[in-house]
């Protein structure tokens, strides 16, 4: 595929004028998802899919245009540059852009990983025997995805990656249920088997009798997991540099009053990982590693080019969002044996759902408890809890109320599929809190 | 490879199955905006590709591409009866050819004014900006436009023969004001402005005049007082009920969610398939309706995406859970009575249940007649946040402007205005309804759901409600 682009990419930028510029955004996925409910399967199929994006620049007016490949060279030349005289042609009317992010010359990169996938007939024969006896929901997802860049500067990028997620709950008589992903690229058959069974045991944690709790504050301990979707949020109007010079970031106070959160709080875009693109859609590489909150401190926010050329700062290549792409949280000193322990009193939560900002300049989240959730009493699991609403803000969750990190983080994969499969995911570790606001 | 003859390459596929359809899709986003006077994004997306279907051993298997060649589409039918086969050795459940009917039919988004050049668009984008910024507390300010269109084919084994084109219209205005360390948004409708209509939709003076009230509330509510913390009357905007409706109503509904299919990801439901004929959900003048036939609504459809016509039903009737937002397929699973929602967001993704337009009917207050009617309360317009459980039971949400109602008159203006509840209690506490007067129809494209993920287009229309005992409070 990687061969394909690039055959396909010389070719159209091998029609652009002397006063034109222009960048090329090449995606798609042959993904396999098989669709479990009651550890049966509910819908099963197979998605082949790619897209080619073109960005013209020419006057200091830019316009993009993106449209479904069929894989063949001839046609989708053919139909590249159709789309390209479209752009030509609108391109007049629009009024100048004063921030346009150009292309440039650089180093270009290929980055490939193959992996030992099943067969799409070898799939539920192999998934089906280890949870025959247990009520699963869930997805499994498998194929190759890839990302490319290529510009009129003569920059290419490249990264693909055969990859493969069974994403699924265990849900018990009564409800409760636990969370999991199964995850990688070299499938063993052995590990998925013993993977699974360790879940299984974990249902038994929830076989007693849920409690009802009353809103209140609660001494917390929230597991990788659920700390992963509270970072999740800070993609969304965080940490955005755009967001905040616009007024619309929960970091607000961080950037302009020196607010601070816990010194046990860091926070790194990572790319050492390998497992995300380092390249934006500006074909821009960033650092391997971006300290973004050290000990609580804010050192960096997420700029990309077109934000650094409208505010006149320095970019760090973030992507055009400007969201998290490969955030590692540091670990801390909190040994994860002990954290019943350590809770002594309180609540135990391994999953959230739905989180929203409910006051996003006061950098308040609302959300849900879900999945294996447990009150714990003199440093003992006492039972499952009913699902809680909870509404606290980051200030409090990741600041004040902060008392310690696990010292082993998780890496928790991004399992979303909107559009196509998702590269990634966050690192982090779990948390401790001396205080977290239960309301409803 | 844009313009192929679906007809001819599905006499030509050669399918060992009880059953096959093929779906094609075009759909194409174009998508303008203006941010502080600038453009932000001169944009177009243009989706293409098909998906077959086959039934096997009572099994249905998808196989879907970008590449509609007739080879492509064959080799597309030969993959999916191999998982179709795979899928038979541990099956959830087996269907029948009943559940894909053969129904053959058009439909096309009524539509007035049907272009509208590159130039005026920016320039209607422009004025509504400028009109945005009604004073320098405005910090930023966009105007923003999306217009979609879609070209949908279905062809089946069984004789179903559909085509349906869609021409959607969105545009979304928003003003951020901030002085002395406070920081507020205004927007139209808390993004809901998106509905099957024409290009008449980009009525200049029509959005210059709103987006000026944008701009002065975003000023206003910087010097509004906070919501106060109690439990109180409340009575909310449609822009508001759009998102109350599709939280605590639609999705707990969606009868997929009822049988477990969507318990990893969306979530269940506290809806259990014994309530339908008996749960009360709301009070008794409570009606909601599933109601693909409104013209400007943006979930109108002719037919879902299992080929079955789509018809008015009553949901709830006098507050009674009567029906199931379910598809051909959760009703034969079930045997809940459905409506025609087996819907999927495009080509590549397959069809479940979605609530698709889900509106509550009108009852007999006018506005005047709710607020004079409330000694104490609060107003609330414009969804700004949203969160719920994954049995859609507790909720909370936010929204971006609210006035304190005193003595039965609308009064100061409140900014961060929140609210939260569970669901039937809520509904149970619907105390009026307003009348057609006060109907509003909205619409949202980003309703995500399923695995894989989808985000799908819906539609919801209410009047102004009133709603007794509900907890409401501000911000941080």
């Amino acid at each position: 595929m990687e061969q394909f682009f690039k055959n396909l990419s010389q070719k159209i930028l091998s029609n652009v004028k002397s006063d034109e510029h222009v960048m090329l955004n090449f995606w798609g996925e042959d993904s396999h998802f098989t669709r479990f409910n009651q550890s049966k399967v509910r819908q099963n199929g197979f998605v082949s899919d790619t897209t080619l994006s073109i960005t013209l620049i020419s006057n200091q007016r830019t316009c993009s245009t993106s449209f479904s490949l069929t894989k063949n060279l001839d046609n989708d030349l053919s139909q590249s540059l159709e789309h390209f005289n479209s752009l030509r042609k609108d391109i007049v009317f629009l009024p100048e852009d004063p921030f346009i992010v150009f292309p440039k010359e650089g180093k270009s990169s290929s980055q490939k990983k193959s992996g030992n996938l099943l067969a799409i007939e070898d799939v539920v024969d192999s998934l089906s025997p280890a949870i025959k006896n247990v009520d699963l929901a869930g997805i499994w997802a498998s194929g190759h995805i890839f990302v490319g860049y290529a510009n009129s500067k003569g920059l290419f990028h490249w990264f693909s990656t055969d990859s493969y997620s069974f994403d699924y709950s265990l849900i018990t008589e009564t409800e409760k249920m636990v969370k999991d992903t199964f995850a990688g690229t070299e499938f063993n058959l052995d590990s998925y088997n013993s993977f699974m069974n360790n879940s299984i045991m974990q249902l038994k944690m929830l076989e007693n009798t849920p409690m009802q709790l009353n809103p209140g504050d609660y001494r917390t301990y929230i597991a990788p997991a659920g700390v992963s979707d509270l970072l999740g949020m800070f993609s969304w109007n965080g940490l955005s540099e755009g967001a905040i010079r616009r007024g619309q970031s929960a970091f607000l106070k961080m950037k302009n009053d020196n607010a601070k959160l816990s010194p046990c709080f860091s926070l790194n875009e990572d790319f050492s990982t390998g497992l995300t693109p380092m390249f934006n859609d500006e074909g821009e590489l960033t650092v391997t590693k971006l300290p973004l909150i050290n000990d609580g401190i804010l050192k960096n926010t997420l700029i990309n080019s077109r934000t650094a050329k409208e505010y006149n700062i320095d970019s760090n290549f973030a992507s055009g969002w400007e969201g998290l792409r490969s955030p590692v949280m540091a670990t801390g000193d909190l040994n994860e044996n002990n954290i019943s322990q350590e809770i002594d009193k309180g609540v135990f939560l391994n999953n959230l759902h739905y989180l929203n900002w409910s006051d996003n300049i006061g950098g308040r989240i609302t959300g849900m408890t879900r999945y294996a959730c447990f009150w714990v009493e003199n440093g003992e699991i006492v039972a499952p809890i009913e699902n809680m609403r909870f509404d606290d803000t980051i200030y409090n969750i990741f600041g004040d109320n902060l008392e310690s990190v696990t010292s082993h983080s998780q890496f928790i994969p991004d399992t979303g599929t909107y559009s196509s499969r998702s590269f990634g995911g966050t690192e982090c570790p779990g948390i401790l809190l001396n205080s977290f606001s239960l309301t409803l | 490879m844009e313009n192929i003859n679906l007809k001819s390459i599905f006499n030509q596929l050669k399918v060992n199955a009880e059953w096959f359809g093929v779906r094609k899709v075009r759909e194409s986003n174009t998508y303008r905006m203006i941010r502080d006077g600038n453009p932000q994004a001169n944009s177009t997306g243009i989706s293409h590709g098909i998906m077959v279907e086959v039934l096997k051993n009572g099994q249905f298997a998808y196989a879907a591409s970008s590449d509609m060649s007739t080879a492509s589409i064959q080799e597309a039918i030969d993959r999916a009866i191999i998982i179709a086969e795979s899928s038979s050795k541990n099956p959830l459940y087996n269907f029948s050819e009943d559940v894909r009917p053969s129904n053959k039919g058009n439909y096309r988004s009524d539509r007035s004014k049907t272009d509208l050049p590159l130039k005026e668009i920016n320039n209607i984008l422009f004025k509504s900006y400028e009109s945005l910024k009604v004073s320098d507390k405005i910090v930023s300010a966009s105007a923003t436009a999306r217009i979609t269109e879609t070209n949908y084919q279905f062809l089946s084994s069984s004789g179903a023969e559909i085509e349906q084109d869609f021409l959607i219209i969105g545009s979304s205005f928003d003003a951020v004001s901030q002085d002395k360390g406070i920081t507020q948004r205004r927007t139209d409708n808390g993004r809901g402005r998106m509905f099957q209509s024409g290009y008449e939709v980009f009525d200049e003076l029509e959005l210059t005049s709103m987006c000026n009230k944008i701009g002065e509330q975003a000023v206003e509510l910087l010097y509004a007082d906070e919501c106060p913390t109690e439990t109180t009357n409340l009575v909310l905007a449609p822009d508001q009920m759009l998102l109350q409706i599709h939280e605590s109503i639609g999705h707990p509904l969606e009868v997929d969610r009822i049988l477990g299919d969507e318990r990893n990801y969306a979530g269940w439901s506290f809806v259990r398939e014994e309530d339908f004929g008996t749960l009360k959900y709301g009070s008794d003048i409570m009606n909601i309706t599933f109601d693909p036939t409104i013209k400007k609504e943006l979930a109108s459809y002719g037919f879902d995406d299992s080929g079955k016509k789509a018809e008015k039903e009553y949901i709830i009737k006098d507050g009674v859970l009567l029906r199931g937002l379910g598809g051909t397929e959760s009703e034969q699973r079930s045997g809940i009575k459905g409506v025609a929602n087996f819907r999927a967001c495009s080509w590549n993704r397959p069809p479940i249940d979605r609530m698709a337009n889900l509106n509550l009917e009108p009852g007999d207050s006018s506005f005047d007649d709710i607020i004079s009617g409330v000694e104490k309360g609060v107003y609330m317009e414009s969804n700004r946040s949203w969160s719920i459980d994954d049995y859609r039971n507790k909720f909370q949400f936010g929204c971006e402007y609210g006035k304190l109602i005193e003595n039965g008159k609308l009064t100061k203006t409140i900014k961060n205005p929140n609210y939260r509840g569970v669901t039937t209690p809520f509904w149970n506490n619907l105390t009026k309804v307003g009348d057609s007067s006060t109907f509003e129809v909205f619409g949202t494209p980003n309703c995500g759901k399923g695995e894989p993920n989808q985000s799908v287009r819906v539609g919801h229309a209410s009047p102004t409600c009133l709603f007794s005992n509900i907890e409401v409070f501000g911000g941080a």
